[in-house]
C-alpha cells in the first residue's frame, strides 16, 4: 500500500493508493500534535510506504514517515493524477497559497508562493466569513447572489478585517462585503498566475477550490478554464500517496 | 573545539571600557556561541584547518579588538567601513586597520527602529542599531566611519549615525563613464587625505605598494579557496565558505591570506584523495546577490540542510569583494591611486547603471563553479538588487539554468517558507 500523508497548517490528510488506484482518504483539523495525529489517522490502513509532505513533513520524517517530499511536488504528482496534461497549478491552502508550472512531461519548472503572510489564503477567507457571520460553506455562495462590485482595498488579514467592519457598520449588505472579500483574493490569485504565465487551463487544488465563488470569479478574471478535481484539498495527500510508489524506499 | 563546549569568550572589562552596553551584549555573546556551534561545529567531515576561523569566532569579541587597541595606541587610524568600495588598501597603508562592522544580525533591530523607518533594509538597520545600543565592539573601536553612497537607505542613515561616531561619506558614482571615474579619484584621494590627518603621517608609494600586495595576496588567497570549491565534490561546505568570506573582513590581512592558504592545502589533499564534504549526488548551488553579513548564515543554513551544498558566493561578501586585483607595477603614488581606482571601478554593485557586467559575471561564476543552479538572495528592500533580479532570471530561463530568487530578511519567521522553497528547488534540480 501507498499511503501519502499531507501535514498542513489547518488539516491534516491521508491517502492511500493501491495499484494506481486512491482507496480511501481520511482528513482532520491539525491538533497540538500533528505527528501524533497523523499517525493514529494511519492505524485504519494497512502498513505501506508512508510519504509526509506539507508543513509538518519533517516532523512526520522524524516519528514514522519514510521519506519526504516538498507540497510543490505533491501536488504537481496529485494534480497529474486528475488532470494528466495540465501544465498549471493554482494550490490555495490554509496558510498559503502557489502556483507551479509543469513541464510537459509533469516536471516542477518553475513555482512562486505568497510571502510571510496569510493574505488571499483559506485562513484569511475563514476570518472573514467569521466577521460576517457566515459558515466557511454559507460564505461563497452568499458571495455569488450579490451582483455588486465592492472594493476591499487592503490584503492585510487584520486590516481587511477592520475594513469589513466599517463596510457592515455603512449599512452595506453582508453579501456584498463578501463577494468584495472573494474579489480581494481572486485579485491577487491572478497576480500570481499571470507573473508565473499560465495556458487555457489550470487545476486548482487546495481546500479554497471548494468554494464555488472564487472559482467563478478567478475563471473571469484570468480568462482560463479553472478545473478542480472531486476532492481538491487531498490533491497534496494524494501526491505523496503516488510518490510512494516511485519511492526508493518501497518497502511493500 | 567540540559543539558542548564552544563559548564565545567574554571580556567584561574591556567591554566597559569601551563604553558598552555590557549586561546586554553579554547576552548576544552567548547567543553567538549557541548558533555558531549549531549551524557549524554540528558539520560532518570538516577540514581540519577551519580550527582557526573557528577560534577566531571564539575570540570575535575579544582577541581581535585587543590587537586592535594595540594599533590604535600607536597613533593609526582604525576605520570602519560597510561596503566593498571602501579602499583598504590606502587604511592598510597608513599602517591601520580597515574592519567591516557589524550589520547582519535581527538582535540590534529593535535599537535601530527606535528612530529609523522600519521599511528600510535590515543592513542599514542592524548597523545603525549596533552603535545605538553600544553592542558592537568594532564600532565602539573605530575612529570613523566611512560610508558611502550605494543606496538611499544608507546615504540618508549616514546623516543620523554621524550623531553617534564621525561618519564621512565617499560619493560613489552610480555609471561607469569617463567623468565617473575622475570623480571616484577625487573621492580616493579626499579618503586618504582623511587617513594620514587621523595618523599624522604621508603615505609613501612604498606604504601603498606594500599595501596593494597584501590586499591582492589576501584576494588572491580566496580565489584559490573559490576554485577548489569548484571541485566535484566540494572539499568544503557553502557554510564555511561564506564564515571565511565574512572573517576577511575583519581579521588582520597577512594572516587571514596565511591561514587560508593553509586551509586551500589542506583542500587539494583532499582532492587527491577524492574526498568530499559531501556525497557526489548532493546538488551544487551558487547563490548570488546581497551580502550576508556575520551572523547571517540563514539561506546557506537551509540549503545545506535540505541536503545540497553551496559553492559560490556572487556577492559582496563574496566573489565581488576579491575577483579583481591591483596592478602592482606603479611605483608614484599618483599611478597607484589610478590604478587602484581602475580596480574598484570593476566592481559590478547594482547600484550602477546599467550593469550588464554583472549578469555575464553571474553566468562566469556559474559555469567556473560547475554549479548546477543558482539562488538569488535579495534583501528587503533592496531596491537595485531586487530590480537588477530580472535580468538575472531572464538571463538563467535563455540558458536553461535552474534559478530560484529569494528575498528575506534577518528574522527566523519566514524560515519555514523558505524551506519549502529550496527544498522544491532541489527537487527540481535532482529531477533532472
Amino acid at each position: 500500500m501507498q499511503l501519502g500523508v499531507d501535514l498542513g497548517s489547518r488539516t491534516i490528510k491521508v491517502a492511500a493508493i493501491v495499484d494506481d488506484i486512491l482507496l480511501c482518504h481520511t482528513k482532520q483539523e491539525s491538533g497540538f500534535e500533528p505527528h501524533q495525529q497523523a499517525q493514529d489517522m494511519l492505524k485504519q490502513f494497512q502498513s505501506g510506504t508512508i510519504i509526509a509532505t506539507g508543513y509538518g513533513r519533517h516532523l512526520a520524517q522524524k516519528h514514522f514517515a519514510d521519506e519526504v517530499i516538498t507540497e510543490i511536488k505533491a501536488h504537481a504528482l496529485g494534480a497529474r493524477h486528475f488532470f494528466p496534461d495540465c501544465r498549471t497549478i493554482l494550490d490555495v491552502g490554509g496558510q498559503d497559497c502557489k502556483v507551479i508550472s509543469l513541464t510537459q512531461a509533469g516536471k516542477v519548472s518553475n513555482f512562486q508562493m505568497n510571502d510571510k503572510c496569510a493574505a488571499g489564503t483559506g485562513r484569511f477567507l475563514e476570518i472573514m466569513a467569521v466577521s460576517l457571520g457566515y459558515t466557511i460553506s454559507e460564505f461563497g455562495s452568499a458571495a455569488l447572489e450579490s451582483g455588486q462590485d465592492v472594493a476591499i482595498n487592503s490584503m492585510c488579514t487584520v486590516f481587511a478585517e477592520s475594513e469589513v467592519i466599517s463596510m457592515k457598520n455603512s449599512g452595506i449588505p453582508a453579501a456584498d462585503i463578501a463577494r468584495a472579500v472573494h474579489l480581494s483574493v481572486v485579485s491577487r490569485l491572478g497576480g500570481m498566475l499571470n507573473r508565473i504565465g499560465h495556458g487555457d487551463e489550470i487545476v486548482f487544488s487546495g481546500g479554497v477550490a471548494n468554494n464555488s465563488c472564487i472559482v467563478q470569479l478567478l475563471e473571469s478574471k484570468i480568462g482560463a478554464r479553472v478545473c478542480v478535481p472531486s476532492s481538491p484539498d487531498l490533491v497534496g495527500a494524494i501526491g505523496a500517496a503516488i510518490h510512494a510508489g516511485k519511492s526508493a524506499v518501497n518497502c511493500g | 573545539m567540540s559543539i558542548e563546549n564552544f563559548e564565545v569568550k567574554a571580556y567584561p572589562e574591556m567591554w566597559e571600557s569601551l563604553g558598552m552596553d555590557v549586561a546586554r551584549f553579554d547576552k548576544s555573546r552567548q547567543m553567538l556561541g549557541e548558533v555558531f556551534s549549531k549551524t557549524y561545529l554540528s558539520q560532518k567531515n570538516r577540514p581540519a584547518k577551519m580550527k582557526y576561523f573557528d577560534g577566531l569566532i571564539a575570540e570575535i569579541f575579544g582577541g581581535r579588538i585587543k590587537e586592535m587597541l594595540e594599533v590604535k595606541k600607536t597613533g593609526k587610524p582604525i576605520v570602519g567601513t560597510f561596503c566593498v568600495y571602501i579602499p583598504e588598501e590606502v587604511v592598510v597603508a597608513a599602517g591601520g586597520v580597515c574592519v567591516g562592522l557589524c550589520g547582519g544580525s535581527q538582535g540590534s533591530i529593535p535599537d535601530a527602529e527606535k528612530i529609523l523607518p522600519r521599511n528600510i533594509c535590515p543592513m542599514v538597520k542592524s548597523a545603525y542599531g549596533f552603535k545605538a545600543g553600544r553592542i558592537c565592539p568594532y564600532f565602539q573601536v573605530v575612529d570613523f566611519v566611512y560610508g558611502e553612497t550605494t543606496c538611499d537607505a544608507k546615504k540618508k542613515t549616514w546623516e543620523i549615525l554621524d550623531r553617534l561616531v564621525p561618519t564621512h561619506v565617499m560619493e560613489i558614482p552610480q555609471m561607469k563613464k569617463k567623468r565617473d571615474k575622475q570623480l571616484w579619484l577625487e573621492e580616493v584621494k579626499d579618503f586618504k587625505t582623511r587617513v594620514e590627518e587621523v595618523c599624522n603621517k604621508t603615505i609613501t608609494p612604498e606604504d601603498l605598494g606594500d599595501a596593494i600586495k597584501i590586499i591582492n595576496n589576501k584576494r588572491k588567497a580566496l580565489q584559490r579557496l573559490t576554485r577548489l570549491r569548484a571541485n566535484h565534490p566540494a572539499p568544503i561546505s557553502g557554510k564555511d565558505g561564506l564564515l571565511i568570506e565574512q572573517i576577511a573582513f575583519y581579521d588582520e590581512p597577512v594572516r587571514f591570506a596565511e591561514k587560508v592558504n593553509e586551509l586551500c592545502d589542506e583542500l587539494e589533499q583532499r582532492l587527491q584523495n577524492e574526498s568530499g564534504v559531501v556525497e557526489k549526488s548532493a546538488p551544487r548551488i551558487m547563490v548570488s546577490g546581497t551580502p550576508m553579513a556575520l551572523p547571517n548564515w540563514k539561506v546557506h543554513n537551509l540549503i545545506e540542510t535540505a541536503g545540497a551544498v553551496v559553492v559560490n558566493e556572487e556577492s559582496c561578501i563574496g566573489s565581488r569583494y576579491f575577483k579583481d586585483l591591483i596592478d602592482e607595477s606603479k611605483v608614484d603614488v599618483d599611478a597607484q591611486l589610478d590604478v587602484l581606482t581602475d580596480r574598484y571601478m570593476q566592481i559590478d554593485c547594482s547600484c550602477f547603471t546599467p550593469n550588464d557586467d554583472r549578469v555575464d559575471q553571474v553566468l562566469k561564476e556559474y559555469k567556473d563553479s560547475n554549479a548546477q543552479g543558482i539562488l538569488h538572495y535579495s534583501l528587503q528592500f533592496c531596491h537595485t538588487y531586487n530590480i537588477e533580479e530580472i535580468k538575472i532570471r531572464e538571463a538563467c530561463e535563455k540558458y536553461e539554468i535552474p534559478y530560484l530568487s529569494i528575498e528575506s530578511d534577518y528574522s527566523p519567521e519566514d524560515v519555514g517558507q523558505l524551506q519549502t522553497r529550496i527544498e522544491a528547488f532541489l527537487e527540481q534540480i535532482r529531477e533532472q
